[in-house]
């Protein structure tokens, strides 16, 4: 071997290399569209599919939901088939006509204003948590974690004593009860999720079974029982007078059974933290509380924050299963205003659904790219 | 900034031992660790631990700040013995800084609020006086240029040097060095060498596992032979390199030495 000598395979470079701007195939228009859509004969086949896959979807939908669409009205009569409109398409002006009721369910026509007052109250304290800029956070987590739910509960349930007539929850409904129920859902879950993991990880053996059993029978259970029980087996144990109301329990229901499911994906945060984290925070004199709230959590519900949306994501949308325990959502309201003789036509069913559909996915799309925007905006502060 | 919040801490002589062990054993689960240790560590000295990996060093310095618990035997340390009293372990945890091998940096926080997470929470200090305190010793460790960066940004030597200082900014009255230059490239173990022989200079107490040889030769005031979880010879720098008592020590030594 030591006979191949440095003339014939070695090469010294005589003079330093200078930088090129890449090869053209590779940029601009076509070049994308040559390396992403068409470099292969199954990549071509496959997005031929996909093509046509969206130009069989996509305007039949755009001509249902918009192009037919009607959008004003007073009665049946304004959907049906006429020469005017041989195919109508959704009927909107049956949306329109029912969205108070939609949004506020019975509440009270004169005191609807304290739910507006709600969702702003609501919105100001998610844009101060939420948005990365914001001033002051800590004391926009105060609010929202402590202020708010007060604040709420005055304004929502009424308190006599500063002039607000109580309204019963059985009057509330629409999107306010969607709203109430996974925020509470959202706000017990995660805190009490958090501290269901660090239980479950834990070294003290009670603490720990504890944990465990109560995280292994609600994951083992249904919602829908987890609510059944709770509104129809509670009060067999509870005398009633004692027995909270309905939409209190489904709400307790609703957050535990949140939190057990929170509990885990935390807790694949935490293990997910390197131990030299724990020792080193250790080493400096940091106790259990600090550690674990100065160095462990930051980095756990990073590492899993993906996953704490989407288990947020699903509980949203289970939030329609206290529908049956007769509590009146914004799916229940839909339902309801659905069977509305007045507005009886072919295309109220498909409206009805189109609209529900359309409120979840804004809400739940909302969530989900909030949550790749934080997660690009991590990632990018890892690499400053 | 020297003053100590912890009365137990405080009571602890003026001179006399930094750290005293004895009749220290470990097991894990049926692996007996660390086999009777008995060791006095003066104020002001700096210890060269060194052996073969899997002969107990790391195991015995996690033990002074109590990463590690044990079986039998006692350690005082600056006067305080460590007990199941978390109180005493957070006190002496607060007296003791430790240097690891994987660094540990916390990552999700820059070097600069690495530095001060201790100093504001554990010591209360207010926020700018720990920051002045951080950029005192990033600047000692000659690093100041990148207070505002992450770690994930810096090279391995200036990590491990950011938690030289992040120890520091502690007070400590003792550095624990557990293999700190093990995991870094050639070139960069000088620049933490260099660092830590600074610091030893200072006076600080210093307890340090290391193969570094050429460092316990410059700075050590007494080297530790371990093996199989036992101390086998304890020496001067000088005697220790020249003329090694144990056999185990020559079979050592030959090897790191070649």
């Amino acid at each position: 071997m030591s006979a191949i000598g440095d003339q014939s395979f070695g090469y010294v470079r005589g003079m330093p290399a200078q930088p090129l701007p890449p090869p053209a195939e590779r940029a601009g228009m076509f070049g994308w569209l040559r390396a992403n859509l068409l470099f292969s004969p199954a990549n071509v086949v496959l997005t031929l599919i996909c093509v046509l896959l969206i130009a069989w979807v996509v305007p039949a939908l755009l001509r249902f939901l918009v192009i037919d669409a009607v959008w004003s009205g007073t009665g049946r009569d304004a959907c049906l088939a006429s020469p005017a409109q041989p195919h109508p398409g959704a009927c909107w002006a049956f949306v329109r006509v029912w969205s108070s009721y939609f949004v506020y369910g019975f509440y009270p026509l004169g005191e609807r204003w304290r739910v507006d007052v709600f969702f702003l109250t609501l919105a100001f304290g998610m844009a101060w948590l939420l948005w990365p800029a914001a001033p002051r956070r800590d004391v926009g987590a105060c609010y929202v974690f402590i202020v708010l739910p007060i604040l709420s509960f005055i304004l929502l349930h009424g308190a006599p004593f500063v002039g607000l007539s109580v309204v019963p929850t059985v009057l509330w409904g629409g999107i306010l009860v969607t709203v109430v129920v996974a925020t509470v859902g959202m706000a017990v879950s995660l805190p009490l999720g958090i501290l269901l993991a660090l239980a479950r990880r834990s070294d003290l053996p009670v603490v720990k079974s504890v944990a465990v059993a109560f995280i292994e029978f609600v994951r083992g259970v249904p919602l829908i029982t987890v609510l059944f029980m709770a509104s129809v087996m509670l009060p067999l144990f509870v005398p009633e007078r004692l027995s909270p109301d309905k939409l209190v329990r489904a709400l307790i229901g609703v957050a535990l059974f949140a939190s057990a499911y929170m509990a885990e994906v935390v807790r694949g945060g935490l293990a997910a933290v390197a131990r030299g984290q724990y020792e080193a925070a250790r080493a400096l004199g940091i106790g259990y509380w600090r550690m674990m709230g100065l160095v462990v959590l930051p980095q756990a519900l990073r590492a899993t924050l993906p996953n704490i949306v989407n288990t947020f994501i699903g509980l949203f949308k289970d939030t329609t299963l206290v529908f049956v325990v007769g509590i009146f959502d914004l799916l229940r309201t839909i339902e309801a205003a659905r069977a509305d003789p007045k507005w009886d036509s072919p295309g109220i069913t498909l409206t009805s659904y189109a609209f529900a559909a359309l409120f979840y996915f804004v809400c739940c799309y909302g969530m989900s790219r909030y949550a790749r925007g934080v997660e690009a905006r991590l990632t990018r502060a890892g690499r400053r | 900034m020297d003053e100590r919040a912890d009365p137990s801490t405080a009571a602890a002589p003026a001179a006399g031992l930094a750290v005293e062990i004895s009749g220290l054993h470990k097991w894990y689960g049926d692996f007996h660790v660390l086999r009777d240790i008995n060791l006095a560590v003066a104020r002001g000295e700096r210890v060269v631990i060194c052996g073969a990996s899997g002969g107990g060093k790391s195991t015995l310095l996690r033990c002074i700040n109590r990463l590690e618990d044990w079986q039998r035997g006692r350690i005082v340390v600056d006067g305080v013995e460590l007990t199941e009293d978390p109180k005493r372990i957070l006190a002496v945890r607060r007296d003791v800084g430790m240097v690891f091998q994987q660094f540990n940096l916390f990552p999700h926080l820059t070097v600069l609020q690495n530095c001060t997470l201790a100093p504001i929470w554990v010591r209360h200090m207010p926020k700018r006086e720990a920051e002045a305190l951080a950029m005192n010793y990033l600047a000692r460790v000659k690093i100041p240029e990148q207070a505002d960066k992450y770690p994930a940004r810096l090279s391995g030597g200036q990590q491990q040097r950011v938690a030289i200082a992040r120890a520091l900014c502690m007070s400590p009255n003792i550095m624990l060095f557990d293999e700190p230059t093990s995991a870094l490239d050639p070139e960069m173990k000088k620049e933490v060498l260099d660092t830590m022989v600074e610091l030893a200079t200072d006076g600080i107490t210093m307890l340090v596992v290391s193969h570094e040889m050429g460092f316990a030769r410059q700075v050590a005031d007494r080297v530790i032979f371990m093996d199989d979880g036992q101390i086998v010879e304890v020496n001067s720098p000088e005697k220790f390199f020249a003329q090694p008592q144990h056999e185990r020590t020559r079979a050592f030594l030959k090897q790191i030495l070649h």
